[in-house]
């Protein structure tokens, strides 16, 4: 197998961490804001008996979270062997 | 036969053996303490087998499971290193007495593993070592942040250690009747096994039979009593009418005119108590007594709801302080999952880079599977009290409360002295009993109770396995070879590693016959610490070239020193800034140790050319042939 050259590697290095900023963002709104600071807003929302901002903590974000981070391992996992890269 | 052949057989045998003595109780009239046994011994022989058959003394196999552990299996494996007697035993109880700001718990132990997936996880792997002090070594130049790293690993997993010890003492003393003490002990041995004959190998395979027989008790009890109540067996869906029926009931207990006066009552234990604790020339031991006994008359004078609202206080979303404590220990509990060195290595076992990523997207759907179930759990338990005890007849009350006395979690009291139990008369001395208890109190089988001791046994021993592990390995291999001793061989290293986890064991369950703290607290304690001394460090050594030696020793030195004072002086002498909570400690150490790492690092001299190369190596995983995941159960020599 080749190596990668030096643009291929900054291209993979750059994709990688516009995913991992993306992904991060996307943590952070879901832990801190929808389920932390506004929850008592979204509480105010009753959605099959649930409270949203009490449902956001305790089932919402943990769905958001195992997304996240199967799309991450799909995601970069298929990026590897457009690059060659088999390991 | 096949890896999955062999699971599933396990399984379905398990549950056949489950059943089996569910019939024996109800046909033949089984004696608890019996059911108890049967479940014990079936475990930990289960447990001491797979020790038995995975015995190694190969250095790759030792230490990291010879790097072939399909991803799948590594994700159930790291499932039950991870989840320990605080998630198994207390988050749902924790929840069911916290209400939302619980959910930091269940929030921040999830969080967590997108951290560990995006940030390091891929690029440890991509290192390949046997410990994360070895990562440290070698990014840092240097015995210094092996040093520092060993000694955080080794601070940080000895509590967590000791808190799994304590958990399996309670579930051996409450269902086979040991004495506290001698359970601490016995568990350990079931622990001994594995690690002492097969290392990483053996602890990985026992962790995945752990997992499912985990999963299996944490589900069975609350899928029946769903199907019990509502003829769905789906409580993480159904359990929002539950907790509109607790809430409105809830509501009831809070006007209920019996309930007032039995508070009241409380109250006023609670107010001779501060009394007496304001007299002259009484002890320290004798205040603290008092004050343990006027946290509980505080805790059921409370009423469940705020008079006259909407709601309970159980989905109340908190605010000012208490938000801000809520925020900085999902932050605190997510970076600890990040940064424990017992979750980290297990990592280094997959056979790629692609299947380390793959692994931790397991991980965290294992864990899911549990902690997504919590809150029913909580909601369940707490209608299960509010049905089958509030409003019982005293005289009436099932024999097995009085049994669950000794082990120091719950008692009814007839406050009022009306013969009836009244919500404020079901005093909760530890929320532990919503887990160990609930099936008992919805009138369950007693198999069903057996089952949840059995998995309540597996989630702290498994996760003591991968501690003591970690702890005896961050000894044997960081300390003794790589610093004290580079020349000794392999046989030498694997017998020291082998007498430190014996040592390391039993003073393990000696500190924990001393019963400090609850469990949820002192796990707690090893997240702050393990966050705010490794996170930054791995963080900034994968994520930043420039990062160095003398930035990153002061930086874990600083992080884990001020967490550590933190963590002692607002628990132990009342310092407290913007009023936050001791569990929360990491929530000033970690930004310290960030921004200590990257001021002196500027400082000084960037790191030589071989790391900065070693840290792009890192970045990029190595072009070449799929490695593909080879598993052998034989033992090798």
């Amino acid at each position: 197998m080749a190596q990668l050259t030096e643009q291929q590697k900054q291209e993979y290095w750059k994709f990688n961490l516009k995913l991992t900023l993306t992904l991060l963002a996307i943590w952070f709104v879901t832990a801190y804001l929808l389920s932390g600071l506004f929850a008592g807003t979204l509480n105010q929302v009753t959605i099959f008996g649930f409270p949203l901002g009490y449902y956001m903590a305790a089932q919402g974000s943990l769905i958001v979270f195992v997304i996240e981070i199967a799309l991450y391992a799909k995601i970069m996992n298929k990026r590897d062997l457009e690059f060659g890269i088999r390991e | 036969m096949t890896l999955r052949k062999i699971f599933t057989l396990y399984t379905i045998g398990f549950l056949g053996i489950t059943i089996l003595i569910g019939i024996a109780e109800k046909a033949f009239g089984l004696p608890n303490q019996w059911i108890g046994w049967l479940f014990m011994g079936l475990s930990l022989g289960i447990y001491i087998l797979i020790g038995i058959i995975t015995r190694t003394s190969n250095a790759d196999q030792y230490y990291v499971a010879g790097r072939n552990v399909p991803a799948i299996y590594n994700g159930m494996a790291t499932g039950s290193d991870w989840m320990s007697a605080a998630s198994f035993i207390s988050m749902a109880g924790t929840l069911s007495v916290q209400g939302f700001q619980g959910l930091a718990y269940i929030m921040g132990w999830t969080g967590g593993y997108l951290l560990l997936a995006v940030l390091l996880g891929p690029y440890l792997r991509q290192f390949g070592a046997y410990t994360i002090p070895d990562f440290l070594g070698a990014r840092y130049e240097g015995n210094a942040a092996r040093i520092v790293g060993v000694l955080a690993a080794i601070t940080c997993s000895f509590t967590y250690l000791v808190a799994q010890v304590t958990g399996v003492g309670l579930i051996v003393s409450r269902f086979i009747g040991l004495d506290f003490k001698v359970g601490c002990f016995v568990g350990l041995v079931g622990v001994l096994f594995c690690s002492v004959l097969g290392g990483m190998k053996s602890v990985t395979w026992t962790q995945v039979a752990q997992y499912i027989i985990l999963i299996l008790s944490y589900l069975v009890p609350v899928v029946y009593l769903c199907f019990k109540l509502f003829s769905v067996p789906l409580p993480q869906l159904m359990y929002g009418k539950v907790m509109q029926q607790n809430s409105a009931k809830a509501l009831e207990i809070t006007a209920d005119e019996k309930e007032k006066a039995t508070r009241a009552i409380w109250k006023q234990e609670s107010d001779e108590l501060a009394a007496k604790m304001k007299e002259p020339g009484i002890s320290e031991a004798d205040k603290e007594k008092l004050a343990a006994k006027k946290k509980v008359a505080d805790g059921q004078a409370a009423a469940p709801a705020k008079e006259g609202a909407k709601v309970s206080n159980y989905t109340q979303v908190p605010t000012g302080v208490k938000m801000w404590n809520f925020l900085a220990l999902t932050f605190c509990l997510m970076v600890g999952t990040a940064g424990l060195p017992h979750i980290l290595t297990r990592y280094y076992t997959t056979p790629s880079v692609r299947e380390a990523r793959t692994s931790v997207g397991w991980s965290l759907f294992f864990i899911f599977l549990l902690y997504f179930t919590a809150p029913a759990y909580a909601a369940f338990a707490r209608h299960a009290v509010y049905t089958n005890l509030v409003g019982s007849k005293v005289s009436e009350l099932p024999a097995w409360i009085t049994l669950w006395k000794p082990a120091g979690l719950f008692e009814v009291v007839d406050k009022l002295g009306d013969g009836l139990v009244q919500f404020a008369d079901f005093v909760v001395k530890s929320s532990d009993f919503v887990v160990l208890a609930t099936p008992e109190i919805a009138g369950l089988p007693f198999v069903i109770t057996g089952l949840v001791m059995a998995g309540g046994l597996a989630a702290a021993l498994s996760t003591a396995d991968g501690l003591l592990l970690t702890i005896s390995n961050a000894i044997s291999h960081d300390l003794y070879y790589n610093i004290i001793n580079p020349k000794a061989t392999l046989t030498r290293r694997l017998v020291i590693t082998k007498v430190l986890l014996v040592i390391t064991a039993l003073i393990a369950a000696w500190v924990a016959t001393q019963r400090l703290g609850i469990i949820v607290e002192m796990v707690a304690w090893a997240f702050s610490l393990a966050g705010a001394s490794f996170f930054p460090a791995l963080v900034l050594g994968i994520w930043w070239k420039r990062a160095n030696r003398p930035g990153a020793v002061t930086g874990m030195v600083v992080g884990f020193g001020l967490t550590l004072y933190y963590l002692l002086a607002s628990r132990f002498f009342g310092v407290s800034w913007f009023g936050t909570s001791t569990v929360a400690s990491a929530v000033f150490g970690l930004p310290a140790n960030f921004i200590v790492t990257i001021v002196i690092s500027l400082l000084t001299a960037p790191p030589s050319q071989e790391v900065q190369e070693l840290v792009t190596s890192v970045r990029y995983p190595k072009t070449g042939q799929a490695v593909k995941a080879r598993v052998s159960f034989a033992p090798e020599s």
